[in-house]
């Protein structure tokens, strides 16, 4: 194969899918973001226009009910920064399904394809999701406390999962489970009678997205549903998708808080001038600008790796440390450049600083 | 299309300045921090050495404004040179700036000279003379004058951190011919060491990038010929002039961010080998809450480690595609001289008494890496550029 170029600008077609996943966020979600988050609910047509762009669905081949076209990291990192810098909440929920199919389409065997993934590929948008997170302090995505114990040609499942989008209108899970000291991936259906969806969760941020618990009580899975028959590498794969995708969604907010404070800092005067014109706030401002910059490189930086056959683990795993920090950092900013306009809730800092406490804490809530 | 993947030829390139950094740099590195202002004689491997001097030339072609793009983006000589920098700062950043033939005063010399001012001093070793004692980022304020007087500049005034003042064979020196006009009034001439007036009043002794020697001149009725004047002789009366010297550091600034992210990665790669002498196993997949306090610290260094690189070499590589990269080159210095700083600082933290001794280098990491946040424009004025860029405000608007 031909190497490729080394570069830093955009295609045609990728500067295309950026400028009309932009335009059509504005028109669906600027404005309304606030509404959502206060009512704590997207609505449904908005996650339908999303999925019509056909983003998602348009890499799973025909065969299985898409339109098989070329997968590309890189390309969903452009959409989930531009869904992002409209709203977290909505972009997790145009993505959760891809959490389940990408992972089938990459690692799922022939059988697990064909049953699964063309009931999701129709008109309508039909959830399906991931359940990674757990509710302890020290979660880790590496050491999952959720068991999977093999019992003839089944496994049974134990333990409790956070943090799990659109849980209940999903038709199955993706569920994180040790198996002896590794984490494997199932699918789970929705009517299996050992998963039990919890109460809709409530949280510091993400208002509009609904997340619940879901627990799992000596559920019984058929063997046949482990993700990629034997394959260990899935779930690694899973990981480095899904940290990519919160580095992109990091960038997303965090530009969104940076334009923000921009834009105001110019507007409002004190002391007969812009705050803008004080070093103190420029200040702030230059490096908000740089720092997510920075995010966005090191996303496209990762994403490019995995685009092109190679293992992304430790630029994914760099990348998702970098966007939570950097995130908090710049979202905080945001909150105090407005000062106590910044406290209340009419202007979307105060939103975007809530929402971007998840990026560090959560694991497994979009992929690329 | 977007592929931040190095490709092979980059690689290589990257991988055989490792080899001479390591080989040749590295093992001479503390001899020549203790040995301030010796020259290190080893350096001269370097002389015929085209990929940081003669490149230099080259970028001229695909900087000129008004040319037209190239069809296909392209890496070109101001990636080379970030990508080399890093490798060869890796090393040591003071021998990076003492590099024979690769001054300062080369790349203003490669980037504004006349064909008959290339043939002069295009193999001379040029370093930069700038700053004076009362001018330091405010580099429209110098007071060196230039009186033309028949067929020769006679120059005035006195340059301090002159970096290579002892080694170079020629100075480009900023002076006035019009101090009524301001910036416009700024240009820069070649001066060449054995000119009567022109003297190294002193070396300096710093902080930290000791084997790079830095000086102060003096010049006191000093001659040079009229065609000396650096590039076209017409006096711009606006400030076109000096918006032209200044646009050199939209290459340069990236190259120092570079060096700042060697000197930083040598930190880092020292502290990993010692974490993992200790059983500490790196292995980039624990959720952060499940990893000590200095595995964290680790990890963060090098992710702003990776977002140094980044931001670094989109400048350059902007650079060498025509692009107009003021912004961006200001982000890189921005980020990395103030990142190198923290994580030099960081290491030596995290190696205990390893950090403080003088057996070891990254004591010297720490003294070195600081300069990068300095040069070529503080932090302070980076962080000016950047906003007033992103805040469209004029340097009257945001001071």
């Amino acid at each position: 194969m031909e190497e490729k170029e080394f570069s830093f600008a955009l295609s045609e077609e990728q500067g295309t899918m950026k400028e009309t996943v932009a335009r059509l966020m504005k028109d669906l979600v600027a404005g309304r973001a606030h509404d959502m988050d206060e009512k704590k609910t997207i609505p449904a047509e908005c996650i339908q226009k999303i999925r019509d762009l056909g983003a998602m669905i348009s890499v799973i081949p025909e065969e299985y009910g898409g339109y098989g076209m070329e997968y590309s990291p890189i390309m969903n990192a452009l959409i989930l920064e531009e869904l992002a810098a409209a709203d977290m909440g909505v972009a997790i929920a145009a993505m959760t399904p891809a959490m389940f199919l990408l992972s089938l389409l990459e690692s799922g065997t022939e059988e697990q394809k064909k049953k699964y993934i063309p009931p999701y590929c129709g008109g309508n948008f039909r959830p399906c999701s991931a359940a990674v997170n757990e509710p302890r302090f020290r979660f880790d995505p590496v050491e999952l406390e959720t068991r999977a114990q093999k019992k003839g040609s089944a496994y049974i499942l134990n333990g409790t999962k956070c943090f799990v989008p659109m849980a209940k209108d999903a038709g199955h899970l993706l569920v994180a489970a040790d198996v002896e000291g590794t984490p494997r991936l199932f699918i789970v259906s929705s009517d299996n009678p050992g998963m039990k969806i919890g109460e809709r969760e409530k949280n510091l941020g993400l208002y509009a997205l609904d997340t619940y618990s879901v627990t799992f009580d000596a559920c019984e899975v058929p063997a046949a549903d482990m993700m990629g028959g034997g394959d260990p590498g899935c779930y690694e794969r899973f990981l480095q998708k899904s940290r990519i995708a919160m580095s992109a969604m990091a960038t997303g907010l965090s530009r969104a808080s940076f334009e923000y404070a921009k834009d105001y800092s110019r507007e409002r005067v004190q002391f007969g001038e812009p705050i803008a014109s004080r070093q103190a706030v420029a200040f702030m401002i230059a490096e908000m600008a740089y720092e997510v910059d920075a995010m966005r490189l090191m996303t496209w930086r990762a994403a490019s790796l995995l685009e092109n056959g190679k293992d992304a683990k430790r630029e994914s795993f760099l990348a998702k440390l970098y966007a939570g920090d950097m995130t908090m950092k710049i979202t905080d900013f945001g909150v105090q450049v407005l000062g106590g306009h910044g406290f209340v809730r009419d202007h979307p800092v105060e939103r975007y600083y809530r929402n971007g406490r998840g990026i560090a804490i959560l694991e497994g809530m979009a992929t690329v | 299309m977007i592929n931040l993947d190095m490709n092979t030829k980059m690689a290589e390139f990257r991988a055989t300045i490792n080899n001479l950094s390591k080989s040749v740099i590295r093992p001479i590195s503390r001899k020549y921090d203790e040995d301030e202002h010796v020259y290190p004689k080893e350096l001269d491997v370097f002389r015929s050495f085209s990929i940081l001097g003669g490149g230099k030339k080259k970028k001229k072609e695909s900087e000129e404004p008004g040319k037209s793009k190239p069809a296909a983006r392209k890496i070109g000589t101001n990636m080379a040179m970030v990508l080399g920098a890093e490798e060869l700062s890796w090393g040591d950043a003071g021998m990076f700036l003492s590099l024979p033939n690769a001054g300062l005063g080369n790349a203003a010399i490669a980037a504004v000279a006349t064909e008959e001012q290339h043939e002069r001093f295009g193999s001379k070793w040029a370093a930069m003379a700038i700053t004076e004692p009362g001018s330091g980022s405010d580099s429209g304020s110098i007071t060196t004058t230039a009186r033309l007087d028949g067929d020769e500049w006679v120059l005035n005034g006195e340059k301090i951190f002159v970096t290579c003042a002892d080694r170079c064979d020629v100075v480009v020196v900023w002076a006035t011919v019009d101090k009524k006009a301001g910036k416009g009034g700024i240009k820069s001439f070649i001066v060449e060491k054995d000119r009567p007036g022109f003297k190294l009043e002193k070396l300096e002794h710093k902080l930290g990038i000791r084997s790079s020697d830095t000086g102060t001149f003096v010049l006191s009725d000093c001659r040079i010929p009229k065609n000396n004047l650096l590039g076209s002789a017409e006096v711009q009366t606006a400030t076109e002039g000096f918006k032209g010297v200044m646009k050199t550091f939209d290459n340069t600034r990236p190259l120092v961010a570079a060096m700042a992210l060697g000197v930083a990665r040598a930190a880092i790669d020292f502290t990993r080998e010692k974490l993992e002498e200790s059983g500490i196993v790196l292995d980039y997949h624990r959720h952060p809450n499940c990893m000590s306090s200095l595995e964290k610290e680790f990890y963060i260094m090098e992710g702003n480690l990776e977002a140094m690189r980044l931001l670094t070499w989109r400048a350059a590589w902007m650079a060498d595609n025509g692009d107009f990269n003021n912004l961006e080159a200001s982000m890189s210095k921005a980020k990395a001289g103030r990142c190198g700083t923290l994580i030099t600082h960081k290491c030596c933290e995290l190696l205990g008494p390893l950090g403080f001794s003088r057996e070891h280098l990254a004591e010297k990491w720490m003294r070195d890496s600081k300069i990068m946040d300095i040069f070529e424009g503080t932090g302070q004025i980076q962080h000016l550029i950047v906003a007033r860029n992103v805040l469209e405000c004029s340097s009257k608007e945001l001071k």
